[in-house]
């Protein structure tokens, strides 16, 4: 018999109704109020224990709450969590939502609820735990109830879930790599075909918008700029002694180029899998030029050159990675008064 | 044009005395393929290893994968090693199938992979089921980086077509005729079925990113109609390219899956009119010229709808998006081939490039992704490479002799060509 936790609100805990919103966290043994719609659709389980709190208070007070429910459900053995549903209720919805993930990342217990599309909480939570989609009022909670309490089955019996279309979820978004039956050339060929025939077809990859990045406005004086080397081209002093990895860098470094003139061969080198690194080698000046920002230093054209050259290899790195990189070393730049920025890719 | 394969199965290689096949064994006299590697002076020193499917055996770093191949009349790789050159794709030509020239030795770039021949690496690789005929090849000291990518590759052709000869006359195969007409040809037998081309991408791009055709480097050649029969008998030919993962190593070409699908499918559901050859260039002006060129080439041969397969990752997805965009808004109905890079949690975007008209995409799979592989009883090559190729880093090598990789580091293991069983779905 597998155990699981309900979360509720006041209205569906039947405490009350909006002038009850600000009731704090109780916490009940076995199923109160809506949790007993579900009692008789979970298989070999059963819920040991109801949390219902106010949503003004839960929104209001999210880490009191949170501690509320670590000290509450510290000592008890569970194996899931089932919040809600909550509809179009945006406060209510959070409230689910935040507990849902709260289980999922303090306890490593899987935590579900069932929100409608419009609700706010969907964008903020989906990618955490997994939210069901249901209608939008409580008039919908005859549908809710056997979609969320099947889907609760199979994660109690450890059952692998479906495609988000299969189990009605909204995708977190996550990719994991799959084996199909045809090779890729095949199914390249069935969805040109289907096309062709103007017949519905699925794409395996919906493509996302990147969102476009303004150049900054132009620095007003050049002469007096403190302008940084940066570059993706995987320049690295020779031997590597950070380990930057040929592609998919999470990491990037800063390395002191004060007195360099320029950067030679044999001092530093390409560790960059994307192209052909022997005339980098020979001249790493070529893909990170310190040795042209040098000259345009000692001429006056820029004021100064900064003290650090910072580098990665952009090659397989995710979005999500290069994104988190550019914002920490646009923070260190900023801190330390840069102006401007070389930035120079392969 | 008319072309027959003839393939023989191999179901086993033994090194032996001799060079011959016997009940569909292929024995071979390892002394004779060192001394033709030799000839190169360029090459230090040579020796082979087989390395059949199931055995604890990983083989690392991997440049090239060549089925051996021969014609009966003439040379399979034309323009490889000789002036004098014949037109591909047509004649009688012998596939040793099922066994595969496998080139490895030192590392020459960041760009080489590895194949399992047992554990979970072989469901990502088709060369984790062919038995391999392995060459460990070591060049003299004084050869520069290019020297040695060209020295290792006209090695593992040299061999292939060599093993390939073995077979003429051999009388256990199994023939695939193909045919291919004129234009006019095509398009008067099949009016009635939707026209189809295939773009076939190449990567054009230095040491360790070329690809050939008859010998010449595609970084010189502008976009062109070729025949898939002349791709089948060996005029396009990998220059080592790209991450082992979404190489397409020349046994990918000799069998490019497109193709294949395409021929299938020729005068049942679609008329396939022909394959246009793109070198994916380094610049973004070069980039725009051989897509526009790629694309006019398509509606050239009538186009209605294309197939786009892809080679490496990156920049060419640019390449990719734009001839995407290219053709559907010439109306031509497009599916593209493409890897992701979704980190390795897989929350990420998956491309570095977009355009909205990219509305039908096959994924070969998530190439962060990472596996742990097992150690293996033996190692041909030498692992501790993999701190400096693509999938790995200097964590890769755990204590206890596992391998961790990320899929990228796999040869083949997300094959843009669709040679992969291979996906990715969101969850």
């Amino acid at each position: 018999m597998k155990n699981v936790i309900f979360y509720t609100n006041q209205f569906f805990g039947q405490i009350g109704g909006e002038d009850k919103a600000y009731t704090e966290p109780q916490f009940h043994e076995g199923p109160v109020g809506n949790a007993n719609a579900f009692t008789e659709k979970l298989e070999d389980a059963q819920i040991i224990a109801t949390i219902i709190c106010g949503d003004n208070y839960y929104v209001e007070n999210m880490d009191k709450v949170k501690a509320f429910i670590k000290e509450k459900l510290e000592d008890l053995n569970f194996d899931l969590l089932i919040a809600g549903p909550a509809f179009n209720a945006g406060r209510f919805g959070i409230a689910c939502g935040d507990v849902c993930s709260f289980i999922k990342k303090e306890f490593n217990i899987e935590a579900i609820t069932g929100l409608y599309e419009e609700n706010p909480a969907v964008e903020m939570y989906k990618k955490d735990i997994y939210i069901l989609k249901v209608a939008k009022s409580a008039a919908g909670i005859r549908k809710a109830v056997p979609l969320m309490a099947g889907f609760a089955n199979k994660l109690l019996k450890g059952e692998k879930p479906g495609s988000p279309k299969e189990e009605q979820y909204y995708a977190k978004g996550k990719r994991i790599n799959v084996f199909k039956e045809k090779n890729g050339a095949q199914r390249a060929l069935d969805m040109l075909v289907k096309r062709l025939k103007n017949e519905p077809f699925e794409t395996e990859l919906e493509i996302s918008l990147y969102e476009k990045v303004e150049p900054a406005p132009p620095l007003k004086d050049l002469s007096k700029a403190k302008i940084a080397l940066c570059t993706t081209g995987g320049i690295v002093p020779f031997g590597n002694p950070d380990h930057i990895p040929a592609a998919t860098a999470k990491i990037y470094r800063m390395y002191d180029i004060s007195g360099k003139e320029g950067l030679k061969e044999g001092e530093f080198e390409s560790v960059h899998a994307g192209y052909d690194p022997v005339y980098a080698n020979k001249d790493p000046n070529r893909v990170a030029p310190l040795d042209a920002l040098r000259s345009l230093e000692r001429e006056g054209v820029i004021g100064s050159v900064y003290k650090y050259f910072t580098v990665t290899t952009g090659n397989s790195t995710s979005v999500a990675d290069a994104t988190r990189m550019g914002t920490e070393i646009a923070q260190r730049l900023l801190d330390d008064g840069v102006d401007g920025v070389i930035l120079t890719s392969t | 044009m008319n072309l027959e394969l003839r393939k023989i199965h191999i179901r086993d290689v033994v090194f032996s005395n001799i060079n011959r096949i016997e009940n569909d064994t292929l024995f071979l006299n390892s002394r004779d393929l060192v001394e033709l590697v030799m000839e190169d002076k360029r090459v230090k020193n040579v020796h082979f290893d087989i390395a059949k499917p199931g055995e604890s055996v990983r083989i690392f770093p991997v440049k090239d994968v060549i089925e051996p191949r021969a014609k009966l009349d003439g040379e399979v790789f034309p323009g490889v090693f000789r002036e004098q050159m014949d037109e591909a794709g047509k004649g009688i030509t012998y596939v040793l199938s099922g066994c595969a020239v496998v080139t490895t030795g030192p590392i020459v770039g960041f760009q080489e992979g590895l194949i399992d021949m047992s554990g979970p690496g072989v469901q990502y690789s088709i060369f984790s089921k062919l038995i391999n005929i392995v060459m460990t090849i070591t060049k003299e000291d004084y050869v520069d980086p290019h020297e040695h990518e060209e020295t290792v590759r006209l090695a593992g052709l040299k061999i292939a077509s060599y093993i390939g000869k073995i077979g003429i006359g051999y009388e256990t195969y199994e023939a695939e005729c193909y045919e291919w007409e004129n234009i006019g040809h095509k398009y008067s037998e099949y009016s009635e079925l939707p026209k189809v081309v295939y773009i076939y991408n190449c990567m054009s791009q230095g040491l360790l990113h070329d690809t050939y055709f008859y010998g010449r480097d595609t970084k010189l050649l502008t976009p062109m109609i070729i025949t898939p029969l002349e791709v089948m008998d060996g005029a396009v030919v990998s220059g080592n390219c790209v991450s082992p993962g979404s190489k397409t190593t020349t046994y990918h070409h000799l069998n490019n899956a497109v193709i294949k699908e395409c021929m299938k499918r020729h005068g049942k559901e679609i008329n396939f009119m022909g394959v246009v050859l793109n070198p994916l260039m380094v610049t973004l002006k070069e980039k725009y010229r051989n897509c526009m060129l790629a694309v006019r080439n398509a509606e050239m041969l009538g186009a209605e709808g294309v197939v786009v397969s892809q080679e490496g990752f990156g920049n060419p997805t640019t390449d990719l998006m734009l001839i995407c965009q290219k053709l559907e808004n010439k109306d031509i109905k497009t599916v593209i081939i493409t890897n992701e890079d979704a980190g390795s949690d897989g929350m990420s975007e998956s491309l570095p490039d977009s355009v909205t008209e990219a509305v039908a995409i096959v994924s070969t799979g998530n190439s962060n992704a990472t596996v742990m592989l097992p150690k293996m009883d033996i190692v041909i090559g030498n692992m501790k490479d993999i701190e400096k190729t693509t999938g790995g880093n200097v964590e890769s090598i755990q204590d206890d002799g596992r391998i961790l990789v990320e899929i990228h580091g796999i040869m083949g293991s997300h094959n843009l060509q669709g040679n992969t069983f291979l996906s990715a779905e969101t969850i």
